[in-house]
């Protein structure tokens, strides 16, 4: 199954909202470590919502690569061919 | 100064640390006395965190040993094993603990990061998967990042969730490494190793399990999880430390794969590094025969556990599911564990702290680990230094006021199995509740519900 680009972005703002324990704005540009006060293993464990949802694994090297909400926006994309 | 501005954050919290007079992360103490004694600022303090689980740092016969090598080996080995060459003592203790695991092949390393750096590292190649527990200690995961295998990790004790990332790459070439440890070393809980196995073998697996906090602990000869779990055939490589039950510094590797030597030439934490002097090998392989020799310290060290892990869940703290000698109290901030951790030093107790991104699922935790050594009032000195700061604190309930079938749950709960791991878990649960977790707790106990159903009892099998 195919997920448009918008559905992956929509479903990856919706964990990484999820995941914080308050609400806050914050747009593709957004770093996910720095803005968003996300430690590496928090990020991981969110990231694994992301996984289950579109039924992919992304490897931990490229975990590392991803800075923005974008980035990873982006690398879900990729490893699901949705674009 | 500008090359560690990106430490700025770090530094501020050890700052704010070190200006208190306690900073749990730079504790010297002044002498260690014996396995549960020690002195800090000119204090007898009782050690209840120094992972020294069968107590044999002070054993006569592994002193003696130690001593004897290094009178007639010197201090240290000067080089490599691969450069500079073995001693007898070297091959002797990887033939010792082979011997002890049923194994062909035995590779010792110069400590138990370096077995996880160099067994890792090497197993999976650049077109071999790497699939990690995720709550994998930092060694595992620097073993994963020091080779070129491709990595993923799946959620803590799920063999759902495994089976799925298997799954997942099923149709990717390359051989797949799992990796998980037998007791995980902050919450003190076990893999479903048998569940574990099933996966393994439906996707056609290796398998590796990290036993450093179970080997001298679980199973009946204390090899560890895979013994107690029944399933040491299906293990492929079992990697582990000499630096907690065995009581000294290293780390090792068995297996039975034909071929394995062949690890001794292309992992480099084993090639790159000085080798074990004799001390530590003649003291590591007095305390591997002390350990097969002696398995009353086994008993001493669970009966130990249990007494503590009951007692903190009794008096209302939120602990880990199962009784192991990693005990840990889950605290509702970094703040409070500090606190906590402080007064329980100026009590004379000295304990760890654990705190995110080192601990699963962001939990604080004032982590304890017991030891066969510690007598049983100095259990019970613990307990009650922990209920007197515990109340301090506003942590726990003034007075237990715990229904009896709720500490009991074994004598109501339909088919649940005298100290059934369920059932103890089940209690932890029910407290949590009871005394209105935080967020992090709850997030903690629903992770661990999920988790749950269907779990054998492992911990602490006889």
């Amino acid at each position: 199954m195919q997920n448009s680009a918008e559905q992956i972005r929509s479903l990856v703002f919706d964990a990484l909202r999820a995941a914080l324990d308050r609400p806050v704005e914050f747009s593709d540009d957004t770093n996910i470590t720095e803005g968003l006060g996300l430690d590496s293993v928090a990020v991981m464990d969110f990231v694994m919502e992301i996984e289950d949802a579109l039924d992919i694994s992304i490897p931990l090297d490229r975990i590392a690569e991803v800075k923005t909400v974008g980035d990873l926006v982006a690398a879900a994309q990729d490893l699901k061919g949705g674009r | 100064m500008a090359l560690f501005d990106k430490y700025a954050p770090l530094m501020g919290q050890f700052e704010s640390l070190e200006s208190t007079g306690y900073n749990p992360f730079n504790v010297s103490f002044d002498r260690v006395l014996s396995p549960t004694e020690g002195v800090i600022a000119g204090r007898r303090i009782l050690l209840l965190g120094t992972n020294n689980y069968l107590g044999l740092t002070y054993d006569p016969d592994v002193i003696d040993a130690a001593v004897a090598a290094t009178r007639s080996l010197g201090a240290g080995t000067t080089g490599s094993r691969v450069a500079n060459g073995s001693y007898g003592g070297h091959r002797q203790l990887e033939r010792h603990l082979a011997d002890f695991y049923g194994r062909q092949h035995c590779m010792v390393f110069s400590t138990g990061y370096q077995a996880n750096l160099g067994i890792l590292s090497a197993l999976a190649g650049k077109d071999d998967h790497l699939i990690l527990d995720a709550d994998s200690h930092a060694s595992i995961y620097d073993g994963s990042r020091l080779g070129h295998a491709q990595v993923t990790r799946f959620r803590h004790n799920d063999p759902d969730d495994l089976d799925n990332r298997l799954r997942r790459l099923a149709d990717t070439p390359g051989d797949k490494v799992i990796v998980v440890e037998g007791i995980y070393s902050m919450l003190g809980d076990t893999a479903p190793l048998r569940e574990f196995v099933e996966v393994k073998r439906k996707w056609g697996a290796y398998l590796v399990v990290d036993e450093a906090h179970s080997l001298g602990v679980l199973g009946r000869t204390g090899r560890g999880l895979a013994e107690a779990a029944g399933v040491e055939d299906e293990v492929d490589f079992v990697v582990g430390t000499f630096s907690k039950s065995l009581g000294g510094i290293g780390g090792f590797c068995v297996s039975d794969m034909d071929g394995f030597d062949i690890l001794r030439v292309a992992s480099r934490p084993y090639m790159f590094t000085a080798s074990l002097p004799p001390a530590v090998v003649a003291a590591v392989t007095e305390a591997l025969n002390q350990l097969r020799h002696r398995p009353a310290l086994r008993q001493q060290l669970m009966d130990n556990a249990r007494r503590f892990h009951a007692g903190l869940g009794d008096l209302g703290f939120h602990v880990g599911p199962e009784a192991s000698p990693v005990v840990s109290a889950i605290m509702p901030d970094p703040k409070t564990a500090f606190a906590f951790w402080t007064r329980l030093l100026e009590a004379g107790l000295y304990t760890n702290v654990s705190l995110p991104p080192a601990t699963p699922k962001g939990l604080a935790l004032l982590r304890s680990s017991v030891s066969a050594a510690h007598s049983r009032s100095q259990i019970d000195h613990a307990l009650s230094l922990f209920a007197d700061t515990g109340r301090e604190l506003g942590l726990i309930p003034a007075e237990p006021a715990i229904p009896t079938w709720v500490k009991h749950p074994t004598a109501t709960l339909a088919g649940a199995e005298p100290q059934d791991a369920l059932a103890i878990g089940f209690r932890s649960q029910l407290l949590a509740r009871l005394a209105a977790p935080s967020k992090a707790m709850a997030k903690y106990y629903s992770a661990f519900r999920r988790q749950s159903p269907g779990r054998a009892r492992i911990v602490g099998d006889k």
